[in-house]
């Protein structure tokens, strides 16, 4: 019996997909759990893991967190960059902030559900944090002195145009971080009001923070994965100071550590020179010993 | 500099790879002997090798195919909880598999969901990495059956689409993938079943390290122009890209099989040259692109990125800004859509840059076979431009290119626009633009790279948008059907209309296509297209927001 083309065709396809997942779905993956099982590949097909006397304590891929119970940084260790993955460095919930380069309102609210930070506040929050834990100046371009974005909502008489009539510092609900702006007072913030929405143009205000701030680009950034395992030279160095204060070694002592755990660019073009921070904070614990 | 270097070593080795890898394509798609392997697959399957398919047929195998394919996998996605490797995780959603299942099998790997949180290891290597192969090799059929009209002489065939699926699965993709899963493993991708594995971190947290069979996934997700990633973080996770080196050889193997195929054109229409013009239309728009991207993003213009001092947000220290604009640009230059950094906080132009590659209709070079069709459409309607300004005979390799030839490549043309123009306003119209994270003009952009990443079967997005709704999954579940299969149908309506003509010979009056000139205008054409179909979507979205 001959079935009707149309019905062949889908017979066909039907075995051609059935087929294909046996070799392409289960064979082929299969073959190369069975390859990453040679001696050689096998730590590295099952997550290049590292072990502390005789304890699996992480992956040497994957970054991890050294805070304590109440998220504060512990200062006997060198600190991973910010994450968005979870609570932070979680692999079960990777992720980026995905926040946008003008996203520099906060939503202000006095019920934690409603209220956000934008991600220039998270920005110039953690370079202030960084700052104080480091003994260094946390300022950067649009940070206000108190750690939020230095961002003021401007109205003007004719929406975009005319005299000035009503200025906000929209991420302060405290003492602006200007007094005047262009002569007209500038206002603090009210919770749950978007001054976007009743017409104010939306100015962030540069200030005179270094364009090359002393708190590194990464440190306060989340990165792509938020497993980051990696910090770039400069942080590791900002962090150097306090790890030999706190360890009680001479500050020398640990740029040779950092040195020794600094990948540079492959074959000296590919990627950035990165420092990795479970591996460094390791030897740093059992150079203690 | 070290960024510079970083490219021009890509295009090197892909310079390199263009012969002796297009002439061996073209072998597998010319040749008539079949291995042991491939005839044990035709029987299995119950068809015959030799004969041969109308566009009609060829077209009908494929539909058929993507069919089951999809009701396959979204039955997969429904019960994993009953299947083995699930790791505990419960059954898809109605929705959410419809989307998924459309996703991988357009090639587009559009993920609404979160991998190391869906997915259970069966699903990925079974269900959805077959995908990640078969669509491929459907993308790369389909192309080769258009070639196929043009090198034709008044013919009805166009060669066998399970013949072709088989072949270049089995004999292109495979062995490519078996190699590099094999380097990727070397590099540190995690390629095992395990459950996962919990650790005491150093400072007494836990953390629990994924396992699952990645590095198998990862070659094919690349090669095959895929993009959906084992994890969320997609090739921004260490172990999806663990390494800056590993990060070259994705873009490598993201860009091996679309920049090889012109060769294989050449070959198939007699003439080399051809096959180097087409080339040369997808390099310069590629390099522009490319440098476009890496400057801007290294620029780091905007509010944050001068806050920060680089653009770094969303970005990973092993591979550091160019390195990440370099993928970002390899990755909408053709359907792929993975990511190593995130777009959504891409500087406000470095963003626009990947959305504008996918508008381009992804033909520089484009996805793997729908790259190189979408680019010969563009030719065709180029020589009928040129014909119109100049006039010259609208005539492409021997075919006169007639009203026929141009209603298909217009209608191909306008489909995507279509798909994701009304798309967009539909979301706002009905008020679903509201699951973006951001306001203002960067959610517009949000919004808009959703369909623009669906409807070009790209995948990538700007990520803060939450599109696991119902609505959004339903309407991107469509904008990909539409989006892969349309033109798709077009293109091969279009490779028969081709094979039926006689092969006119070149007279005064026809315009050399392999010369400077023609691929400036074909350049120039694919520009334009764009740039009226999608100015003033750009304007609201991207340009708002960087001036």
């Amino acid at each position: 019996m001959r079935l009707p083309s149309w019905i062949s065709q889908h017979v066909a396809a039907l075995r051609a997909v059935i087929v294909f997942t046996i070799v392409l779905g289960l064979a082929y993956p299969l073959v190369m759990v069975a390859v990453g099982k040679l001696p050689g590949l096998d730590s590295r097909a099952n997550g290049s893991m590292i072990t502390v006397a005789d304890n699996k304590v992480g992956s040497k891929l994957i970054g991890q967190l050294f805070t304590d119970k109440d998220g504060n940084p512990i200062p006997k260790y060198f600190q991973s960059r910010p994450s968005a993955a979870g609570d932070g460095y979680d692999p079960t919930s990777t992720s980026a902030s995905n926040l946008g380069p003008e996203s520099i309102v906060d939503t202000l609210s006095k019920n934690p559900d409603d209220a956000s930070q934008s991600l220039l506040t998270q920005v110039c929050t953690r370079s202030l944090d960084i700052g104080k834990l480091e003994g260094v100046s946390g300022a950067r371009p649009f940070c206000a002195p108190d750690g939020t974005g230095a961002v003021l909502g401007v109205f003007r008489s004719g929406g975009f145009t005319g005299p000035i009539t009503r200025v906000v510092a929209v991420n302060e609900t405290g003492t602006p971080f200007l007094d005047t702006y262009q002569g007209v007072k500038v206002e603090p913030a009210q919770n749950d009001v978007d001054y976007q929405a009743e017409g104010a143009v939306m100015t962030p205000i540069r200030g005179d923070a270094p364009a090359k701030p002393a708190v590194p680009a990464d440190a306060v950034t989340a990165s792509g994965s938020g497993l980051d395992p990696d910090i770039s030279p400069q942080y590791a160095d900002l962090q150097a100071p306090r790890i030999a204060r706190e360890r009680g070694l001479t500050l020398d002592q640990v740029h040779q550590l950092i040195k020794a755990h600094t990948d540079g660019r492959t074959l000296g073009f590919m990627g950035e020179p990165g420092v990795n921070v479970l591996e460094l904070n390791i030897a740093l614990d059992q150079g203690q010993k | 500099m070290a960024g510079w270097l970083f490219v021009i070593t890509l295009i090197l080795a892909l310079a390199v790879v263009y012969r002796p890898f297009g002439d061996f394509m073209y072998r597998v798609v010319s040749g008539k002997r079949n291995s042991v392997v491939e005839r044990g697959i035709y029987r299995l399957v119950g068809i015959d090798p030799n004969s041969e398919q109308t566009w009609g047929v060829y077209a009908r195998s494929v539909l058929a195919f993507s069919a089951v394919s999809i009701l396959f996998l979204y039955l997969f996605l429904r019960i994993q909880s009953h299947l083995p490797l699930s790791l505990g995780m419960s059954n898809v959603n109605p929705h959410g598999a419809w989307n998924t299942a459309v996703s991988f099998v357009t090639n587009t790997n559009w993920q609404d969901y979160s991998g190391e949180s869906t997915m259970g290891h069966l699903v990925q290597m079974a269900g959805l990495s077959v995908q990640n192969f078969v669509s491929a090799s459907v993308g790369i059929a389909v192309a080769i059956a258009l070639v196929r009209g043009f090198a034709a002489r008044k013919t009805q065939t166009l060669g066998n689409f399970w013949v072709d699926l088989t072949r270049i699965t089995i004999r292109v993709l495979l062995p490519i993938s078996v190699i590099f899963a094999i380097v990727f493993i070397a590099a540190g991708m995690v390629q095992n079943l395990s459950g996962g594995t919990d650790v005491t971190t150093l400072v007494g947290g836990t953390q629990h390290i994924t396992g699952g069979p990645v590095a198998s996934q990862e070659v094919i997700k690349e090669l095959g122009t895929n993009g959906g990633g084992f994890y969320n973080a997609n090739s921004a996770h260490p172990f999806e890209n663990p390494t800056a080196w590993t990060n070259w050889i994705q873009i490598f193997l993201i860009f091996l099989i679309p920049f090889s195929l012109p060769r294989v054109f050449g070959r198939m229409v007699g003439q080399n040259r051809q096959g180097y013009a087409i080339l040369a239309v997808a390099g310069v728009i590629a390099l522009a692109s490319i440098a476009l991207t890496v400057g801007f993003e290294v620029h780091a213009g905007g509010t944050v990125p001068q806050a920060v001092s680089a653009a770094m947000e969303g970005k990973e220290v092993r591979f550091g800004v160019p390195n990440s604009a370099t993928f970002g640009a390899a990755t909408t230059l053709t359907s792929t859509g993975a990511v190593d950094g995130f777009h959504d906080s891409y500087t406000a132009l470095g963003g626009m840059m990947p959305m504008l590659n996918m508008m381009l209709g992804e033909v520089a070079p484009g996805g793997v076979g729908s790259g190189l069709y979408g680019i010969l459409i563009l030719a065709v309607i180029t020589v009928f431009v040129a014909g119109l300004m100049v006039g010259r005979t609208p005539e492409y390799l021997g075919k006169k290119i007639t009203g026929r030839e141009m209603k298909l490549a217009s209608l191909y043309i306008l489909t995507t626009p279509a798909v994701v123009l009304i798309g967009t306003a539909l979301a706002f119209m009905t008020g679903h633009n509201s699951t973006a994270l951001n306001t203002g003009a960067h959610g517009l952009s949000e919004v808009l790279y959703a369909f623009t990443s669906a409807g070009n079967n790209n995948g990538s997005a700007f990520g803060g948008i939450t599109v696991n709704t119902g609505w959004w999954d339903t309407s991107l579940g469509l904008a990909m059907l539409i989006g892969r299969f349309l033109p798709l149908v077009l293109v091969m309506a279009l490779a028969g209309s081709l094979a039926k003509q006689q092969a006119v010979p070149a007279s005064e009056g026809t315009m050399p296509t392999h010369k400077p000139l023609f691929v400036g205008m074909v350049v120039g054409v694919s520009i334009v297209v764009v740039a009226l179909t999608f100015f003033p979507a750009i304007a609201l979205g991207p340009l708002a927001e960087a001036f």
